[in-house]
């Protein structure tokens, strides 16, 4: 404890007019967000913001696909349409939604759970952030480009992608190629920044294994960044060149090689998929322990199984490509690795388990979602291990079945655990409680979305339904119309969280520094944070989750001398809860 | 901190606790280095690309050319590489406060990396084939263009770096820029000569 107690020190809120911490949603402080601030926390909801509004589109685009295939025939959209249709819908939502969503996660919480007052280069992070609408809107723009959008998917594997028929220098595919190039740019900076943050800044008494485990995976994700994205990033440049210049590294008919593309590009993106779903773990991670009230199970195991997913997830690429013409040898490699990395994943679900089992459970919107999501992220690992192995994934190779898989990952899991993030840290972030109605109906009607539109995509699969056609057999009719009836479900499933967020952040309750009587340093300063956070760098005695210890979890109090004896109160009676 | 405090007027009693506010550490060498090394995978994968086209071609060279001329890249690869250690003089002046020392030696690495450029610029005209020449020319191209921007780089940093070193007080935050300009010297010429052996040495 310091002496400051004795000797008081001048105080900003003794000596300001205006309220600390600001009123939150109050007019005067939202243009904050459209301005170019260095803050991490506004950089955070910026992104995340941002990063919503492309989910909305992505998902809207998505409607459309489900609006086509409700019919065999190709009668909504032209064809070509389609295939626009579905390369801009994965780009969105892998680019413009999933990264920035997760940067604006990692953003918000890392400075804040590991007692830093901002990210090491708070100007970085800003362009970092600012780069995305940039990019964003030459995505965008491809739309109104002679031609139309790139139509070669989100792989935009070559020689499908370097055809140019309308032989303009900006068409689809080149304005594709940009925002992807400038999307890498933006993650490295963001990644550099995050990696120097959290070896560099963490409070005293933080010690690697007393990190949160959110902050670890969020560590091993864009340690994958760091060295993934440079292949994807060289690919892209060549395959630019290849477009523009009429270079022949990708075009087998002057001698280039589609297959290396294919190596550089998944070389990337399939570690990419954990870089998605790696902070979606510590999300899971996080919020477990506090709705479960015991602390997290395993937990050094599960942060270095976090690394181990890091380390293997690099060297698992090739199961893309086991039709792509790969040696038997090469199949039988990456199936063994791709198999092996469902055992650190496995770890994580056990201890996940482990750790609501038992416990005194209490559903909030944040804990229904974190179930919905390990349970639909257990399924996708279930059809993970199925596709891993080669003679399966050749057999329902690009169809449906993976369209599936993927899709209980990415929507599953990922957007499940985004809301379940949202709705545990929102009190955190706006200062207001949600409206817990609304969360749970929110929660039941993505949770029923989600199953009723990609569930069927797996008898379609094994059924031989090939995925990216705007057209298909009347006998797989039935199950398309229950997954576009699911789509819908999906897309009306948003209309509550975004009344829910809108409203709450406006007139909510207050929310008071710890709503959900967690462990953990964003808990112990007001909500919102001040801005720079801490009034005093926290100095940490406890590793994280002493959910049933007396143990506190620091020596001092980061708000500072103000309330000191309130928050040391308030931790005791946590621990006393929690037994 | 709050932004309001600002406002408040200094008061002795704040000395006590001033240890906990701005004294920032600098965290600008350790960010890029990591940069630096995620940096470095564009480069590998490039290379790998390099030697898998050469491994699997079937007509590798462009018709009616040998091979590449190998003595001037010689003498430019011994001009680069040597810089390295000029440089790093450079900087030794630099740390023993003496400033011309380090302005001289500084000014002779930047005049070996425009050699190099120089050098390789020659060589670009000579040569019989282009970008679009198959695989070998765009390799080609692509390697050696895509590091020479990293040596124009270099030099351009190198100057802005010399230009500062005329402004009073500029090291007085640490030597940052010239440490940093120094390490991303040394990796271009480590990337050098990984792409030497590739295109010139292996044949």
């Amino acid at each position: 404890m310091s002496n400051a107690s004795v000797e008081p020190r001048p105080n900003s809120q003794l000596d300001a007019p205006a309220p600390q911490p600001p009123e939150p949603g109050a007019p005067e402080n939202w243009r904050r967000f459209f301005s170019f601030s260095t803050d991490h926390k506004v950089i955070g909801i910026q992104y995340i913001v941002t990063a919503f509004v492309f989910f909305l589109f992505g998902g809207l685009l998505a409607m459309v696909m489900r609006g086509e295939l409700i019919t065999p025939d190709a009668d909504l959209v032209d064809r070509t349409v389609y295939n626009g249709l579905f390369t801009m819908h994965g780009t969105i939502m892998l680019f413009m939604w999933t990264f920035p969503m997760l940067n604006g996660l990692a953003n918000y919480l890392v400075p804040l759970m590991i007692g830093a007052r901002d990210m090491a280069f708070p100007r970085l992070n800003a362009i970092a952030f600012w780069l995305v609408p940039i990019f964003g809107v030459i995505l965008t723009a491809s739309f109104f480009v002679p031609g139309g959008p790139s139509q070669s998917g989100w792989w935009a594997y070559p020689p499908v992608s370097l055809q140019n028929p309308t032989g303009n220098l900006i068409n689809g595919q080149s304005l594709w190629l940009v925002a992807v190039a400038l999307s890498g740019v933006s993650s490295i900076m963001g990644a550099v920044n995050i990696v120097t943050t959290i070896f560099r800044m963490r409070a005293p008494g933080m010690g690697w294994f007393k990190m949160p485990a959110f902050v670890w995976t969020v560590f091993s994700a864009q340690i994958i960044q760091l060295i993934g994205l440079p292949a994807l990033t060289a690919g892209a440049v060549m395959l630019l060149l290849d477009l523009t210049t009429g270079t022949s590294f990708f075009d087998p008919v002057k001698g280039g090689d589609p297959v290396l593309y294919q190596h550089f590009f998944w070389f990337y993106s399939h570690p990419a998929v954990y870089v998605i779903v790696l902070p979606i773990f510590g999300v899971f991670s996080e919020i477990f322990p506090v709705y479960a009230r015991k602390p997290l199970f395993g937990y050094k195991v599960v942060v270095v199984s976090s690394l181990l997913i890091t380390v293997l997830s690099l060297v698992v690429w090739v199961h893309h490509m086991f039709a792509s013409g790969t040696p038997g040898w090469m199949r039988m490699l990456f199936m063994f690795s791709t198999m092996a990395i469902s055992i650190p994943t496995g770890i994580k679900v056990f201890a996940w388990v482990a750790t609501v089992w038992g416990g005194k459970l209490r559903l909030t919107s944040a804990m229904l979602f974190g179930l919905g999501g390990l349970s639909t992220f257990l399924f996708a690992g279930i059809t993970g291990i199925m596709l891993s192995s080669a003679p399966f994934d050749i057999h329902v190779n690009n169809t449906y079945f993976v369209v599936g898989h993927f899709h209980y990952v990415i929507n599953g899991a990922v957007v499940m655990g985004f809301y379940a993030a949202i709705y545990h840290w929102f009190p955190k972030m706006t200062g207001r409680m949600y409206y817990e109605g609304l969360g749970k109906l929110h929660f039941a009607l993505t949770f029923i979305g989600i199953n009723l539109i990609f569930l069927p995509m797996h008898p379609l699969g094994l059924m031989g339904m090939p995925r990216r056609v705007a057209s298909y057999d009347p006998e797989f009719a039935f199950w398309n119309v229950i997954a576009s009836l699911g789509g819908f479900l999906l897309g009306v499933s948003t209309l509550p969280f975004i009344l829910n967020m809108l409203s709450s952040w406006t007139r909510g309750e207050q929310a008071g520094d710890n709503p959900w009587r967690a462990i953990g340093l964003e808990w112990l300063v007001s909500s919102p944070p001040p801005h720079e956070n801490f009034e005093e760098i926290p100095i940490i005695v406890s590793p994280p989750y002493g959910y049933g210890s007396d143990e506190p979890l620091v020596s001092n109090n980061p708000k500072g001398t103000f309330e000191e004896s309130a928050a040391s109160t308030q931790i005791a009676n946590l621990a006393g809860e929690a037994n | 901190m709050s932004s309001v405090n600002v406002n408040v007027k200094p008061d002795p009693t704040l000395n006590s606790q001033a240890a906990h506010s701005h004294e920032e550490e600098d965290h600008r060498m350790f960010g890029f280095i990591v940069f630096l090394l995620s940096e470095s995978v564009i480069f590998f994968s490039f290379f790998v690309g390099y030697i898998v086209y050469k491994t699997n071609a079937t007509d590798w060279l462009p018709a009616g050319f040998e091979g590449l001329e190998i003595k001037e890249p010689l003498i430019n690869t011994v001009v680069l590489v040597s810089s390295s250690f000029v440089i790093y003089f450079a900087e030794r002046f630099l740390h023993k406060e003496n400033l011309w020392g380090f302005r001289l030696f500084w000014l002779l690495t930047m005049a070996m990396g425009s050699f190099f450029l120089y050098g390789q610029a020659v060589e670009w005209m000579g040569l019989p084939f282009g970008f679009k020449d198959g695989v070998f020319g765009g390799t080609f191209y692509l390697l050696t263009g895509f590091h020479g921007l990293h040596v124009l780089t270099g030099v351009l940093l190198q100057g802005l770096m010399l230009g500062r070193s005329f402004l009073p007080n500029n090291y007085e935050e640490g030597e940052f820029g010239v440490e940093a300009t120094s390490l991303f010297w040394h990796f271009v010429d480590v990337i050098w000569i990984v792409l030497f052996l590739l295109i010139y040495v292996w044949r």
